[in-house]
């Protein structure tokens, strides 16, 4: 694009975000918005500012220029800060189309009596304002994307606790449905837990799991044996009838595992197994 | 050469391995062991592997072969102290070592091959089923 259309542009200052305000204040999906209005003037006229203030003849053709920079960092922050206030992304990327409107319109008033020079001016103009409401989408997954990962590795890092019930005895139960990472992550808890605590009984209870494929058999059919591996038993508890259903019409084979209903059954187990008894106690002989 | 002492402690057998186990070491380990069984009469084996970091799929076939080869000469094989990291790549690797007894430590180790000559003496139908 030629200089003095940049120029001329920018001459019109003033115009363009008058236009883009009118245009906002017209659409009916950002009139719902949250900001008050001063603030939205606030941040479109910064907005033109920078526009305006970086962009020249060549990084129009060139969007990762560093020249640039200001401009994308100030649109990532609008995105993000937009996002946190609750605008969808279509009223942010609304926001920003907007102002290739007014910029064009601008424009067609300017050189109404080139229609070459307007031409070729307008499509770039509408290039690079692309461009800018693509980086305000890529910003908003990018945004989400964090997000999800890091609450899938805190409820990783919730869903597997090793409780030690009692001396020797150690329980772990399972929330939420048991892929191959997720093994893992549990295996290692449970092998560091034994060997950290000495104990020689492992019971892991699969209430909270809401389904056992063949697969997540395969994967409590490792763990028992890793845990077998280390020397201690490992218990699997908790076993819902429409668990033991699937898993009998899925032919899958747990006979060589120690399986209980609950949690209770299998922690009287271990107490057999520790030689252990629980006793109710003579209420005289407690306060005797 | 370089070996890996084996102790006769008792009735028992006791292997600690204290360094990386390669594999002609482990060989000669095998070897050795099972001479020792048929010299002693030893009616049980423990192995200490809690130095042992690092395991591969051949030394999970020793051990499972030591532990198979005292069971046919009336000995069992208890393999003690297993690290976390070893047990994951023992299953990993699919030897779940069915035919081998362990236990966390030596202490519990002795004290289940204690029980079992106990039970193998008052009943010597209730052989190994594992």
């Amino acid at each position: 694009m030629e200089r003095d259309i940049i120029d001329l542009l920018r001459s019109k200052k003033d115009q363009v975000l008058t236009l883009w305000l009118q245009a906002q204040d017209s659409d009916t999906e950002a009139s719902s918005n949250f900001n008050t209005h001063d603030e939205l003037q606030a941040q479109s006229s910064e907005f033109v500012d920078l526009l305006f203030g970086s962009i020249t003849e060549h990084n129009i053709q060139d969007f990762t220029s560093w020249e640039l920079e200001a401009l994308t960092d100030y649109v990532s922050s609008l995105t993000i800060s937009r996002a946190r206030q609750g605008f969808s992304p279509r009223e942010t990327a609304t926001y920003i189309f907007t102002l290739k409107d007014a910029l064009l319109k601008v424009l067609s008033e300017q050189i109404e009596s080139d229609p070459v020079k307007l031409y070729h001016a307008s499509i770039q103009i509408s290039k690079f304002i692309d461009n800018i409401g693509i980086l305000s989408f890529e910003t908003f997954i990018t945004g989400r994307e964090d997000i999800i990962s890091q609450q899938s590795d805190e409820m990783a890092e919730l869903s597997t606790p090793v409780i030690r019930v009692w001396n020797g005895i150690l329980a772990m139960p399972i929330i939420g449905t048991l892929d191959s990472a997720r093994t893992q992550v549990v295996m290692e808890n449970l092998l560091q837990g034994i060997v950290d605590t000495g104990s020689s009984i492992a019971i892991l209870d699969i209430s909270g799991v809401p389904a056992v494929d063949s697969l997540v058999a395969q994967h409590l059919i490792k763990t028992v044996n890793a845990t077998r591996l280390m020397g201690a038993e490992c218990i699997i508890s908790g076993i819902r009838p429409e668990i033991a259903q699937t898993v009998v019409h899925l032919g899958i084979d747990l006979s060589q595992m120690i399986t209980k209903a609950t949690l209770e059954s299998a922690l009287k187990y271990a107490f057999n197994t520790l030689q252990l008894e629980v006793r109710r106690v003579q209420k005289e002989k407690v306060n005797g | 050469m370089e070996r890996i002492p084996i102790l006769k402690m008792g009735k028992f057998l006791l292997v600690t391995i204290q360094v990386d186990l390669y594999d002609r070491l482990a060989l000669n380990l095998e070897e050795d062991l099972i001479q020792m069984v048929f010299k002693t009469g030893a009616k049980g084996v423990l192995i200490d592997i809690s130095a042992l970091s690092i395991v591969d799929s051949f030394m999970g076939k020793i051990i499972g072969n030591i532990a198979g080869m005292s069971s046919i000469m009336d000995a069992e094989t208890v393999v003690v102290g297993m690290q976390p990291a070893v047990a994951i790549t023992l299953i990993e690797l699919g030897l779940p070592l069915s035919g081998v007894h362990t236990a966390l430590n030596v202490e519990k180790g002795m004290a289940l091959l204690e029980s079992r000559m106990i039970t193998g003496q008052e009943d010597d139908t209730t052989a190994d089923d594992d």
